[in-house]
């Protein structure tokens, strides 16, 4: 347990050594990563069991700090700090960033960098390990930057691809005015507490009573977030993040980067806590995200792009949980989803290998025959998302639905709901079209190597049972990750059946439009009668145009004053500087004859002024003339 | 102090008169040597000035002397440089004339 400092150690310094020293050999390299992230595994496994053991850490979390600069007033010290949540979190992401690198050995098999790749995962890793495991939010901004830095890189991975660099662009910007508002946060927590330690800052927060401040400090700091999760209005740069090759998507989507916002939040809950219109806050921005990228979701038909908005909505579910002050709700779902949510991107790369990257669902079809492993386990990946017991989802979205009704956000509740019915809805659909029905006669799809398909398995076998850590007859999930005081959660039967029945439902639709009948007339003629609103969900409200307008007219239009003023106002000065050096030459130059007896003249009736002047004037006058005395 | 005694305004009067004439001289004469030759006048009339000085206010000591001494060293020089300027300007323009020499101009 003492070694968890380890765990992001490794994979850094397998960054280090891959970009250093073993760039050349490719499968050294790819090793190394792997070995690195295993490792951390391994030794996050036995974090994962001393917590276990240890039920005193869920309030009084294991910090060991060591001091990383000093100045009056301002001390840092950075470490690591245990408790049930880290653990988990320090669990799942090396788990799953294990799997995603192994992964990659298939899928990036013969592209170009790959040794680099690896090497951009493994910092990638780094940072978001470190990132959960920091003791100070000054120590967790930093990480919190190297994920954004490794997303950029990432994403940006084809940089021979023009859209892979736009996006990459976007992520990194679109982030940063989120970051902005985090980092704002966190100078006004300094400047109020004097620390940015966050377990002092858990014992200074409750009992602070300027309430008005906390609130501005709460949604400065809630903006990092938004960005880094894809909350809306800031969750445009995760569906253009998939340009990065898959497993990137899977690793961004399911174990890094966009938990790293929820993550956060959840850190410093007590915060949000203390000042309720903040959680009121945080409960609607994943509310309406939810439903609002689930209706995205279902007009989408690139399959990444389906699981992109998918993201979106998940993580809105899990702020949602969130605010309704569920911090136990929010992270269990956070764990289902990492799992069903990786095997799910995962799945679409091995589709995407299988049909040489041709993306559009509704050009697949029937699948299952030629691909079977892929196929069902993408399949037990749908049923966990839809909600269907026992899958992973079931237990997490039943909990959060539960905690949104029992706090009593009735509204959020009736989103939370009728999102779960259009998750299931779209995943499905894509589930439907990709999978099942005619095959295409154009595609010669074949099974990915064992390599791609036992990284599937294992995520497949975690969506299947991941859940039932966290079930009302044995709920150790909920026992050491809470917050406030411990509630043991009852079965909600009506919740739990109408819960499955929605999920049952979207399945049904889906089925209904997209598998019984054949040439999928049905939708084509939906589509067609609400076209406008199909329009509208499939163009994703237009945000994207809305964002280009406001840059183009508002951004570019400042752009453009500013660049007059700039001419006319600032050359215009700098210009007017040497014109009249210029126009002041041209005068005194006239007195300039050459002659010497002129000059000597002169020099002569300036030594008599000053004479004369000193006679008149006495000893005084030295001073006008430079101070001599 | 006898009647006939030369008093200090004697040496200032003196040095004042040479010193007009060669201002006078210097900013009025054609010929350059004619030039330096009136400048040599003016730093003479700074030397009665500095030497009468001397001599009637610290009698005991010999800085106005010594100073003249430099003056008249740094004027030797100042007029062996002038003259080469103007032997190398007459080599080329066959004149000592001022006026032909106007190339300080701009």
């Amino acid at each position: 347990m003492y070694h968890a400092w380890l765990i992001p150690l490794l994979p850094a310094l397998a960054f280090a050594c891959i970009s250093l020293f073993t760039k050349q050999w490719k499968w050294l390299s790819a090793t190394l990563s792997i070995g690195a992230m295993v490792s951390g595994f391994i030794i996050a496994s036995f974090v994962v069991a001393g917590v276990l053991q240890h039920p005193e850490l869920i309030n009084h979390p294991l910090v060991y700090t060591i001091r990383w600069l000093s100045m009056p007033g301002f001390i840092v010290n950075v470490g690591i700090q245990l408790d049930p949540l880290s653990a988990m979190m320090l669990f799942m992401v090396t788990l799953i960033a294990s799997l995603i690198q192994i992964y990659s050995l298939g899928y990036m098999r013969g592209e170009k960098g790959f040794s680099v790749f690896f090497a951009y995962m493994s910092l990638f890793g780094a940072s978001m390990l470190l990132l959960v495991a920091s003791a100070n939010l000054l120590e967790l901004f930093v990480a919190w930057e190297g994920v954004g830095v490794c997303s950029y890189l990432l994403i940006g991975f084809y940089n021979h691809k023009i859209s892979a660099r736009q996006a990459a662009k976007k992520a990194f910007i679109t982030t940063r005015i989120g970051d902005t508002g985090l980092l704002l946060g966190l100078l006004a927590l300094q400047l109020i507490f004097g620390t940015l330690s966050i377990s002092s800052l858990s014992q200074q927060i409750p009992q602070y009573q300027n309430i008005p401040l906390l609130i501005t400090v709460a949604v400065l700091f809630f903006l990092g977030p938004i960005g880094k999760s894809g909350q809306f209005p800031l969750h445009v740069w995760l569906p253009d993040a998939m340009e990065g090759p898959t497993p990137v998507s899977a690793l961004i989507h399911a174990a890094t980067m966009v938990i790293a916002g929820v993550y956060l939040v959840g850190r410093v809950l007590f915060m949000f806590h203390s000042v309720p219109p903040v959680m009121e806050l945080v409960a609607w921005v994943g509310g309406f995200t939810a439903i609002f990228a689930a209706t995205i979701a279902v007009t989408q038909r690139e399959i990444k792009r389906i699981l992109a908005y998918s993201t979106v909505s998940q993580i809105g579910y899990m702020m949602m949980a969130l605010g309704v002050g569920s911090l136990t709700a929010g992270f269990f779902h956070l764990w289902t989803h990492a799992f069903f949510k990786a095997l799910m991107f995962l799945g679409a790369g091995s589709v995407l290998t299988g049909l040489h990257h041709k993306a559009d669902v509704w050009e697949m079809g029937g699948l299952i025959k030629k691909m079977p492993i892929t196929a069902i386990t993408f399949v037990i990946g749908g049923l966990a998302i839809a909600g269907i017991p026992p899958f992973a989802g079931f237990w997490s979205k039943g909990d959060i639905l539960d905690a949104t009704l029992a706090s009593g956000h009735v509204a959020l509740f009736v989103i939370g709901a009728f999102t779960a019915f259009l998750t299931a809805l779209y995943i499905w659909r894509m589930i439907f079209l990709a999978f099942f029905g005619k095959e295409n006669p154009e595609n010669h799809p074949k099974e990915s190597p064992a390599v791609m398909t036992i990284p599937l398995i294992i995520l497949a076998v975690f969506a299947t049972v991941g859940g039932l850590i966290g079930t009302p007859w044995g709920d150790l999930w909920g026992r050491y990750i809470h917050f406030g005081t411990y509630v043991a959660p009852v079965a909600n039967w009506p919740l739990m059946i109408g819960d499955t029945l929605l999920g049952a439902l979207g399945i049904f639709t889906a089925w209904v439009f997209y598998c019984k009948d054949e040439e999928k007339v049905k939708a084509k003629a939906l589509a067609k009668q609400f076209n406008g609103l199909y329009t509208l969900l499939y163009n994703k409200y237009y945000i994207d145009e809305i964002y280009m307008w406001f840059n183009h007219t508002m951004v570019d239009g400042v752009g453009r004053l500013l660049y007059l003023f700039d001419i006319y106002v600032v050359d215009g000065i700098v210009n007017g500087f040497g014109a009249f050096t210029l126009a002041a030459g041209a005068g005194l130059r006239v007195f300039q004859t050459g002659r010497l007896q002129n000059y000597a003249l002169v020099f002569f009736l300036g030594v008599l002024a000053v004479a004369v002047l000193l006679a008149f004037t006495g000893p005084q006058a030295t001073l006008l003339l430079g101070g001599v005395r | 102090m006898p009647a006939l005694a030369i008093s200090p305004t004697n040496f200032v009067l003196l040095s004042a008169v040479l010193f007009f004439i060669g201002l006078f001289g210097a900013l009025t004469r054609k010929n350059a040597i004619a030039v330096l030759m009136c400048i040599e006048l003016m730093l003479n009339a700074v030397n009665i000035n500095l030497i009468a000085f001397s001599r009637f206010v610290t009698p005991q000591l010999f800085t106005g002397q010594i100073f003249a001494i430099f003056v008249i060293t740094v004027a030797a020089a100042e007029v062996g440089v002038g003259l080469a300027i103007i032997i190398n300007i007459y080599r080329h323009r066959l004149s000592v004339n001022l006026d032909d020499f106007d190339w300080l101009k701009w």
